[in-house]
């Protein structure tokens, strides 16, 4: 049965109907019609941000922690640029979000309106697809096909943006499950000759390595429990991506750990000598693949993708399958049957060679707290919980990848394209309202967290137990640490000065602030921290002048890592310094 | 010292058939430029009688392993139904209409007109100093016409950029 309904309304139950629990929002002249509609209905719940990348980022924590597509409601204007940072995050990570934007009613679309920007237009390279609506009668298509293509293939987010009289306007609108459109399609099982093609290499290889990317973790939870299935069968030795952690679970004897600019030796050691990579979900970043030249250089390679544009894009691959990753995954562990795994023994006596070298080691401090202590102390104190992590960008987030250890998916969120200071703390948020029952917890550092600061006041607003554990070194670390090793140390504008005390701000806001500030501290600075039944900010203050380690610099080949210990030259040539 | 690199490209000619949806053509052209790739021309058009999808015909260069990437960074845009790689698919016909304006009197004039119909252009304007030539052809027999032309009083080119299609009796 159809009735006439307003635009916003039609949205509404769009929404509704798509499963959407939680909108991430912020209100504004160009979509209080739909904020109207939102008003009194108990189907879905808004959650108020204090700025709109706030309401992005924590979707995107919402997403990446439960699986479903994360939902955005922001006006037109200020309120669609201020959230662009995380739908371009969301882009790069492959985060599935649905983001609404207001706009100014049609009729004064492209006049300069007051609060008018092209959101189309800015959002047209940082989304996987965007609308703008320009009657009410298309909304409901136009939401269940933005569900489908954020959900589906290579996860993304989506725009939709609605002028203000769209929202008011009536069309007619009848209830119902979403249709699912037709002319999005992606590849979902691989073509079996590639598969058959696959299996042969596997099964001949003497050095494989699996080298995992986020693209598992999209791929749903069943799809980490056949890369261990496909691991066993194997045995073949697995390193991940940033994004892919916790896909396998790094207590298994043949995880190398993380792979790529801060990875450990033993994975970019296992990557160079490997003869077969299978690359699953990954896209061969350049923070991986170090120089493109001295890239792997002697290993066939088989790159897993559901994207057809991330195969041969840096690294041309010998066997490209594409589907989606559990699907592959499933056909692979079918193929392989009742086949013995190769003889790995030599292959792995190499590799615990590289172990040895104990590229996660770090100096002792008498003084201070080092980082990697922190982390360490806070993954062994929080291990029993199964906490999800999330992190800001920088020295802690890698610090983070490599001391806290997974073993599952969807606990690591952190920002890995695009590298955005300011994603943890909304992320977090996200995931605690997805994640009701779990300990969640944002590793930042003293200048990233500093980038959404506000949003401490949401998780106030919404009672959200959120801990944010700050390693404090009163610098942007990253910054620092390249300046040190690439410009001689000339620090320009990385100090963090003037910041505020942590522990007064948490209070401000009506959180716990504990601050650490010696070793002797650490544990029961943690346990407080896990204790406390509301939101906490940890201000710990760590060795100011640490560097992450180990690291590929710039423009070298995964075989020139520099470790502890090593002799850090104080410049580099131009071409490395113009490498990102 | 550090200099830019640039390396070896090829000329390849894409036909993209699109919905005809608002912003499309913003979305292919933007894809080009932030990418990094080249566009040496681009045309479209409306192909169906209820005017819901469109065929681009872009003329691209860039090394083999950048036309691939541009082949499926296209395949990947949702309101994109298909790219095909005329270069790349075999034996296929391209061709470009010009308008071509040429003024003079005497001996260019008439040499104008001679050589315009060794090269089948139209003529469909004139004054008695001027012509307006209409040429169809590939665009290196446009670039021949119009570079004798210029020695012959040449004013003004339009040109519409390539459209392409297979030979033989199938789609691409």
């Amino acid at each position: 049965m159809s009735e006439e309904r307003s635009g916003a309304s039609i949205l509404v139950e769009s929404l509704v109907a798509q499963g959407v629990e939680f909108v991430f929002g912020y209100p504004g002249g160009a979509v209080l019609p739909i904020y109207d509609a939102l008003f009194g209905d108990a189907r879905i719940r808004h959650i108020l941000v204090r700025h709109e990348a706030g309401a992005a980022h924590a979707a995107e924590g919402y997403a990446r922690s439960t699986g479903k597509p994360g939902v955005v409601l922001v006006t037109s204007g200020p309120g669609a640029t201020n959230a662009v940072t995380g739908i371009a995050d969301a882009f790069m990570d492959s985060i599935p979000l649905v983001v609404i934007t207001g706009q100014v009613p049609t009729g004064l679309i492209g006049s300069d309106a007051f609060q008018e920007a092209d959101t189309v237009g800015i959002t047209r390279h940082c989304t996987k697809h965007n609308y703008l609506v320009k009657d009410p009668s298309e909304l409901a298509a136009i939401v269940d096909e933005a569900f489908q293509i954020a959900t589906t293939g290579r996860p993304g987010p989506v725009v939709i943006d609605i002028p203000k009289d769209v929202q008011i306007a009536l069309a007619s609108w009848t209830a119902g499950p979403p249709q699912r459109p037709i002319r999005y399609n992606p590849p979902t099982t691989g073509a079996s000759r590639d598969i058959a093609r696959a299996i042969e290499l596997l099964a001949n290889a003497k050095a494989p390595i699996f080298y995992t990317g986020g693209g598992v973790i999209n791929s749903g939870p069943r799809a980490a429990e056949l890369l261990r299935e496909l691991q066993e069968k194997t045995g073949a030795p697995l390193t991940s991506t940033l994004m892919g952690l916790g896909a396998f679970p790094a207590d298994h004897p043949d995880w190398l750990g993380m792979l790529g600019m801060h990875g450990t030796y033993e994975a970019n050691m296992a990557m160079n000598r490997a003869d077969l990579i299978v690359a699953i979900g990954a896209r061969f970043d350049d923070r991986v693949t170090g120089r493109l030249d001295a890239f792997s250089p002697h290993s066939t390679k088989i790159h897993i993708d559901i994207d057809r544009a991330s195969i041969n894009k840096t690294v041309p691959v010998d066997l490209p399958i594409l589907g989606d990753c559990a699907l592959v995954l499933e056909q692979l562990i079918e193929a392989w049957g009742s086949r013995k795994a190769q003889d790995l023994t030599e292959w792995k006596a190499r590799i615990d060679g590289w172990r040895a070298r104990k590229s996660l080691a770090y100096p002792v401090n008498k003084h201070a707290i080092m980082p990697q202590l922190a982390i360490e102390r806070l993954f062994e104190l929080t291990r029993a919980k199964d906490p999800i992590i999330a992190t800001e960008v920088g020295q802690h987030q890698m610090w983070a990848a490599q001391y806290f250890h997974f073993f599952g998916p969807n606990k690591w969120l952190t920002s890995g394209g695009l590298g955005t200071m300011g994603y943890g703390l909304p992320a977090a948020i996200g995931a605690q309202l997805g994640n009701p029952d779990s300990l969640v917890i944002d590793i930042a550092g003293d200048a990233s967290i500093q980038m959404n600061i506000q949003e401490l006041g949401t998780a106030t607003q919404f009672r959200l137990p959120v801990k944010v554990f700050v390693l404090n070194n009163e610098w942007m670390g990253m910054v620092r640490q390249w300046q040190e090793l690439t410009y001689e140390s000339r620090y320009s504008e990385s100090y963090s000065d003037s910041l505020p005390d942590f522990v007064k701000l948490a209070e401000a806001y009506g959180w716990k602030g504990i601050r650490i500030e010696s070793e002797a501290d650490l544990d029961a600075g943690i346990q407080a921290m896990i204790d406390h039944p509301g939101p906490v900010i940890v201000d710990c203050l760590v060795a100011k002048e640490a560097n992450c380690f180990p690291m590929i610099p710039s423009g070298a080949a995964h075989t020139d890592m520099i470790l502890y210990g090593d002799e850090v030259a104080g410049t580099m040539d131009d071409a490395a310094k113009a490498l990102v | 010292m550090m200099k830019i690199k640039h390396e070896a490209s090829e000329r390849h000619v894409l036909t993209i058939t699109v919905d005809n949806e608002a912003g499309i053509l913003a979305k292919i052209a933007g894809l080009f430029t932030a990418r990094g790739y080249n566009i040496d021309s681009l045309t479209v058009a409306d192909i169906t009688e209820n005017h819901s999808v469109s065929r681009i015909t872009i003329v691209t260069h860039g090394p083999p392993a950048v036309i691939d990437q541009i082949h499926a960074q296209l395949d990947r845009l949702v309101p994109v139904h298909k790219v095909v790689d005329l270069t790349e698919a075999g034996p296929h016909v391209e061709r470009e209409l010009a308008l071509v304006k040429v003024a003079g009197t005497g001996d260019a004039r008439v040499e104008a007109l001679r050589l315009a119909d060794v090269f089948r252009a139209k003529v469909v304007d004139t004054t008695t100093s001027s012509f307006v030539f209409e040429l169809t052809g590939t665009p290196d027999k446009i670039d021949r016409f119009v570079s004798l032309m210029r020695e012959l009083g040449l004013v003004e080119v339009g040109r519409t950029g390539v459209v392409g299609m297979m030979r033989g009796a199938e789609a691409a």
